[in-house]
Formats: structure tokens, C-alpha cells, sequence
């Protein structure tokens, strides 16, 4: 029962292990450079790995379509052409669902239903994508190549472009089947991010827009979509990157088979991810494995850039928003 | 007096149009909501049909058949994923939380707070199996070989950005005002990161860690030319390691039917225990919130 005395010295501050503030602040501050740093080994270190690629073929690889391991030449142009194109198809697609399921989230879904329906997008998101993938394969492809691709080359079999665009073997793999899937995979990524900025809008001038009698599409439209144009093309580059990056399900359903003499949406095509994940670990080292790798190199750079504006734009809107916390 | 009418007549045609593109396009809105649950219930109801059917007491006692078998399992793949998997997330973890921490309680008003948090929200997007070439790059082509470690590194890379990104976004959650009370009782900052901060926030922390745990349980890209696969049961972390997804991967594009098979039967637990973990970390976030 000690007790300090009124008077005289303050009591001797008691400090636990002083030592320890240093030491947490360090550790923290390695933890962020690492993050920094492994940004940097990546690039690096696929620099390093495709180094005698781009000496041997230097920025015409882009645009060569040859890729025959056993002449040792590589050009990456048939699977650029397929995985740029099989995200176009996806986003066709998923741009106009993703806004119909952001605007019936904001403003028509009842509040009760509101969460669930939210989980069960998120729930898509959090499939693996080799579940897609399989169930592209063996459930989805049998399906598109009997009741749309079949009845479409029926129809348009004899017409000039449209029939080259539907020709090819009615198994139901190739750039069509890969974007559709592709689709179904981003949509949650696309539909959550607008959802999250329609709910940024201040309900003050979608209340003055209601109060001068619009419709809520008008609002949606003419209101809501103009305060949260950034927001909007950020989710949608988000998506963009996802698609432009999925390895497993378009592994499972575009065929793997580089050509690019036939532009048909049911012909077996190639996209840099199913590239590497069907020939990396069997490519001799050397010049096929170091084309490989400019490849990966290519797809980091494109998905990177990507990113980083859906980034800027995100901000952006957040920015202009205040300092709403 | 008809001029009257007419533009009486006018606005209300006008008026008319506008409500029918209003219920047209809500319309359209219901339709691309029940486009997407669509997609949701016809991928889980096949998974479970088709899975459930291939799902026998072998699956987990024997290990990966050759070709047209008559019996076999997944064990060494189940168990090669749990190894892999809890590893990753045991590297992962600390790196993420610490990064995490960094952001939120000491790089608020820093360019290398800012950097990392922009950098970090890349790399959670970044291709996997970018991820899995830059291992090969960096780690697999030096040692010459293909082990279970190199898959362990591969998918903890892939932890780090997910952890730090909901570590930091809880934490700025945490007011200020709980701060500045342990500030003002002498506690140092470490302390007050520890046992304050960080404390309010651990429903956060360990949903993001699920959900880290998520991610990388299905993730397939970067394990296929780092842990690559083995026919074999082993515990050897030096060697190459079997796991569910590759093993799926393998087994469905084969034409053995035994393979297909075993392929669905580890699709429907795959599906089965990412879904559990998400449901699992919405579920515990929410009772703390």
C-alpha cells in the first residue's frame, strides 16, 4: 500500500521493453517495402527469364503468328489475338448484366433481400476457376455447341461472313464458349464495384430528381450514372483485368490449338494463360521456355495497366466525393 | 381551344414513353439479376450431382489411380493441398497483417504508404499465374527442381496482397478518438497498435484471412510449374507435391473415365470447403459488427 506523495518527484515513468516501439515500427515498415520490392522481383525476374526471347525476336514477336517449338520460332500473336479477344466477348457481356444487377441492388431490390442477393454475387466471385472451367468443359460446351452454335451454322452455313464466323466442329470449345465463361466469372467483380459507387451518389440529388417526377430509370440514367461515370468504367477495367488474367477456366475450354487462319467463335484458338499452363511445364529450356515467359511478361504489362487506371479512376470518384469516411 | 388538346395530348404520349422505358429497362435489371443467379445455381446443382456421384469412402483413404483403375482416391492430393494451403497462409499471414499495419497506422501521410497500398491493390488482382512463373523464374529454375516449397512460396504471394488489403481497411475503420484515449494514458504506439487497434479490428483481420484461405484452396495456375504433381503420397516438402486442383485439372482433360470421375468428386469438395470458408467469414464478421 504504497502511496505517492504529495509532493516531490513524479513516480519514475515505467516503460515496458522501450525498445519495443523501434522495433514494431521496423517491422512494419519491412513488411510495406517487401510488398514494393516483389512487384519490382516480378517484373525483373521475367525480364531476366525472357531476356533471350526478346533478344532473338524483339517487339515482332507481338505481331508474328508463328509458334513452332521445333524450328525454334515464336511469334505470340495468336495468343495475344485470343486472350484480348475472348475479354472482349466477356465484357460484351457482362458490362450491360453487371448494370442491371447494380441498378436492381440500389434501387429496386426490397431492403430484406438486399444481403443475400449481394452474398450470393460475392458467392460467384468465390468459385474456384477450375469449377468453371470443368463445368465449361463437359457441362456448358455440349450444351452451346447443340442448341447455338449448331442452329446458327444451320442458318447461316452459306453465307459468306457470318457462316465463317460460326464454321468449325460442333464440340462446343473455342473463343465463344471461353467468353461466355469468362463473363459469368467477372460479373460479380464488375456488379459489386457498381454497386458500391451507385451507393456513393448523395441521396439528395437523386431525392431532387425523384421530386421533379423522374422515373427511377431517368434518376439511374440521367443522375446517378453521370456522378459515377469514373467509378463505373474503374469497375469495369477491374473486370477487365480479371478476364485478361484467368488462367483455369479458359484453359478448359478453348481448344489449345494455335491458329488463326479461321476467326470463328467455335474454332479451338489459344489465349497466353492456357499457353502456359499446357506447355510451360513441359518446355525445353531455352528459347521456347523464354517465350513463355515474354509472354507472361506481356500479359503482366497489359494487366497492369489495366489495373492501374481501374485504380486512378476508383480514386478519383473517391476523391471527388470528400472526405466522406 | 385544340391547340390546347393537342399539346394536352403531346405530354401525355410523352409521359406514356417515359414509363414504359422505365418499366422496360427495370425489367431488364430483374432479368440480369436472375441471369446471374442463374449461372450460380446451375454450376453448384451440376457440382453437386455430378460429384456427390463420384464422392466414395476411397476418395480420402487411397491415393491418385493410374488410368482405367479400378479403385483409387484423392488422399495424397487432399492432403498435399492442406499442407500447401496452411503453410501459405502461416508465411502469408504476418507479412500481410504487418503491411497491413503499415498502410493504415504509419503510412497514412507517406508516399511509401501510398505506393504500397496502390501496388497492393494490383497485385490483388494480378494473374496467378503470372505469380507461378515469376516462382519458376526466380526459385525453381535456380534449385533445378519442382518441390512443394516453391508451391507453399507461390501461393503465399498470392495470401499477402489479400490480408493486407482487409488488415489496412479495418483499421482505418477504427475511430481515432480510441487512439487518442490510449495516446493519452502514456501507452506507447506499438501497444496501442496491438492491443487497441488491431484488437477492434480482429473480426476483420481473420475474415480476411479466410478468405485468403479461399482464394488460394482453388487456385490452380501457380501451383502447375511449381509444386507440379506426384502420383504418390508424400510429406516431403522438397519434392514435387500433388493438390486437389491440379489434380482436377489432370484428371478432366483425360478421356479415362475413372479420372473424370475422381475430377468431379474433388470439384464438389473444392466448391464445398471455398464456399463453407466464405460463408464462414461472413458469418463471423457479421456478429462482430
Amino acid at each position: 500500500m504504497e502511496r505517492v506523495a504529495p509532493h516531490g518527484d513524479p513516480p519514475p515513468r515505467r516503460r515496458v521493453a522501450p525498445w519495443a516501439d523501434g522495433v514494431f515500427a521496423a517491422l512494419t515498415h519491412g513488411a510495406a517495402w517487401l510488398t514494393l520490392a516483389l512487384l519490382v522481383a516480378i517484373i525483373v525476374s521475367l525480364f531476366i527469364g525472357a531476356a533471350p526471347s526478346i533478344r532473338e525476336f524483339g517487339l515482332g514477336f507481338l505481331w508474328s503468328k508463328d509458334w513452332d517449338p521445333v524450328q525454334g520460332k515464336f511469334g505470340g500473336l495468336v495468343m495475344i489475338y485470343g486472350t484480348l479477344m475472348t475479354s472482349f466477348i466477356a465484357l460484351l457481356i457482362a458490362v450491360p448484366v453487371s448494370f442491371g444487377i447494380a441498378i436492381f441492388l440500389t434501387e429496386l431490390s426490397p431492403k430484406w433481400l438486399k444481403r443475400p442477393l449481394g452474398i450470393a454475387v460475392e458467392l460467384l466471385a468465390a468459385v474456384p476457376s477450375i469449377v468453371y472451367g470443368m463445368w465449361g468443359l463437359l457441362v456448358f460446351g455440349p450444351i452451346l455447341s447443340q442448341y447455338v452454335q449448331q442452329p446458327l451454322q444451320g442458318a447461316f452455313g452459306g453465307v459468306p461472313v457470318l457462316g465463317a464466323l460460326f464454321s468449325g466442329p460442333p464440340v462446343g470449345i473455342g473463343i465463344l464458349s471461353a467468353g461466355i465463361i469468362l463473363a459469368i466469372m467477372v460479373i460479380p467483380f464488375i456488379a459489386a464495384t457498381m454497386r458500391d459507387v451507385f451507393d456513393v451518389t448523395p441521396p439528395m440529388l437523386k431525392e431532387s430528381a425523384y421530386g421533379l417526377g423522374s422515373t427511377t430509370w431517368e434518376v439511374v440514367w440521367r443522375v446517378v450514372l453521370p456522378y459515377t461515370k469514373t467509378g463505373v468504367v474503374g469497375g469495369i477495367m477491374l473486370g477487365l483485368g480479371r478476364a485478361l488474367g484467368e488462367t483455369m477456366a479458359v484453359t478448359f475450354v478453348i481448344g489449345n490449338f494455335n491458329q488463326l487462319d479461321s476467326l470463328s467463335l467455335f474454332e479451338a484458338a489459344n489465349s497466353i494463360t492456357s499457353a502456359l499452363a499446357n506447355e510451360f511445364a513441359e518446355a525445353s529450356e531455352g528459347l521456347h521456355q523464354a517465350s513463355l515467359i515474354y509472354l507472361g511478361l506481356i500479359l503482366f504489362m497489359i494487366t497492369f495497366v489495366v489495373l492501374a487506371c481501374s485504380r486512378l479512376l476508383l480514386m478519383r470518384l473517391k476523391r471527388g466525393e470528400g472526405s466522406r469516411t | 381551344m385544340s391547340r390546347v388538346f393537342a399539346l394536352e395530348g403531346a405530354r401525355l404520349a410523352r409521359h406514356r414513353r417515359r414509363k414504359l422505358v422505365n418499366v422496360v429497362a427495370l425489367t431488364l435489371a430483374l432479368a440480369a439479376m436472375s441471369f446471374g443467379l442463374f449461372w450460380l445455381v446451375w454450376i453448384l446443382v451440376e457440382t453437386v450431382r455430378l460429384g456427390f456421384g463420384g464422392l466414395a469412402w476411397q476418395v480420402f483413404t487411397q491415393s491418385t489411380p493410374p488410368p482405367q483403375a479400378e479403385v483409387g482416391g484423392l488422399a495424397n492430393a487432399i492432403v498435399g493441398s492442406l499442407i500447401m494451403v496452411s503453410l501459405a497462409t502461416l508465411i502469408g499471414t504476418p507479412i500481410g497483417i504487418l503491411s497491413g499495419i503499415y498502410i493504415a497506422e504509419y503510412g497514412q501521410r507517406t508516399w511509401l504508404g501510398h505506393v504500397t497500398q496502390f501496388i497492393n491493390d494490383i497485385l490483388l488482382s494480378a494473374p496467378s499465374i503470372v505469380i507461378g512463373l515469376f516462382v519458376y523464374a526466380a526459385f525453381v529454375a535456380r534449385v533445378k527442381s519442382f518441390s512443394a516449397f516453391a508451391g507453399v512460396l507461390a501461393l503465399s504471394l498470392i495470401v499477402i496482397p489479400v490480408v493486407i488489403r482487409q488488415t489496412s481497411t479495418m483499421l482505418s475503420l477504427v475511430p481515432n478518438a480510441l487512439r487518442e484515449a490510449a495516446y493519452a494514458l502514456g501507452t506507447p504506439k506499438w501497444k496501442v497498435i496491438l492491443s487497441v487497434t488491431l484488437k477492434a479490428s480482429v473480426a476483420g483481420v481473420v475474415t480476411g484471412v479466410l478468405l485468403a484461405l479461399a482464394r488460394i484452396a482453388g487456385e490452380t495456375a501457380p501451383l502447375l510449374f511449381t509444386a507440379l504433381s506426384n502420383q504418390f503420397f508424400t510429406w516431403n516438402l522438397g519434392e514435387p507435391m500433388a493438390s486437389l486442383p491440379v489434380t482436377i485439372f489432370k484428371f478432366a482433360m483425360s478421356p479415362y473415365e475413372n479420372w473424370q470421375k475422381l475430377a468431379w468428386a474433388g470439384v464438389f469438395l473444392i466448391t464445398l470447403g471455398v464456399l463453407a470458408l466464405n460463408i464462414l467469414a461472413r458469418v463471423l464478421f457479421r456478429n462482430k459488427t
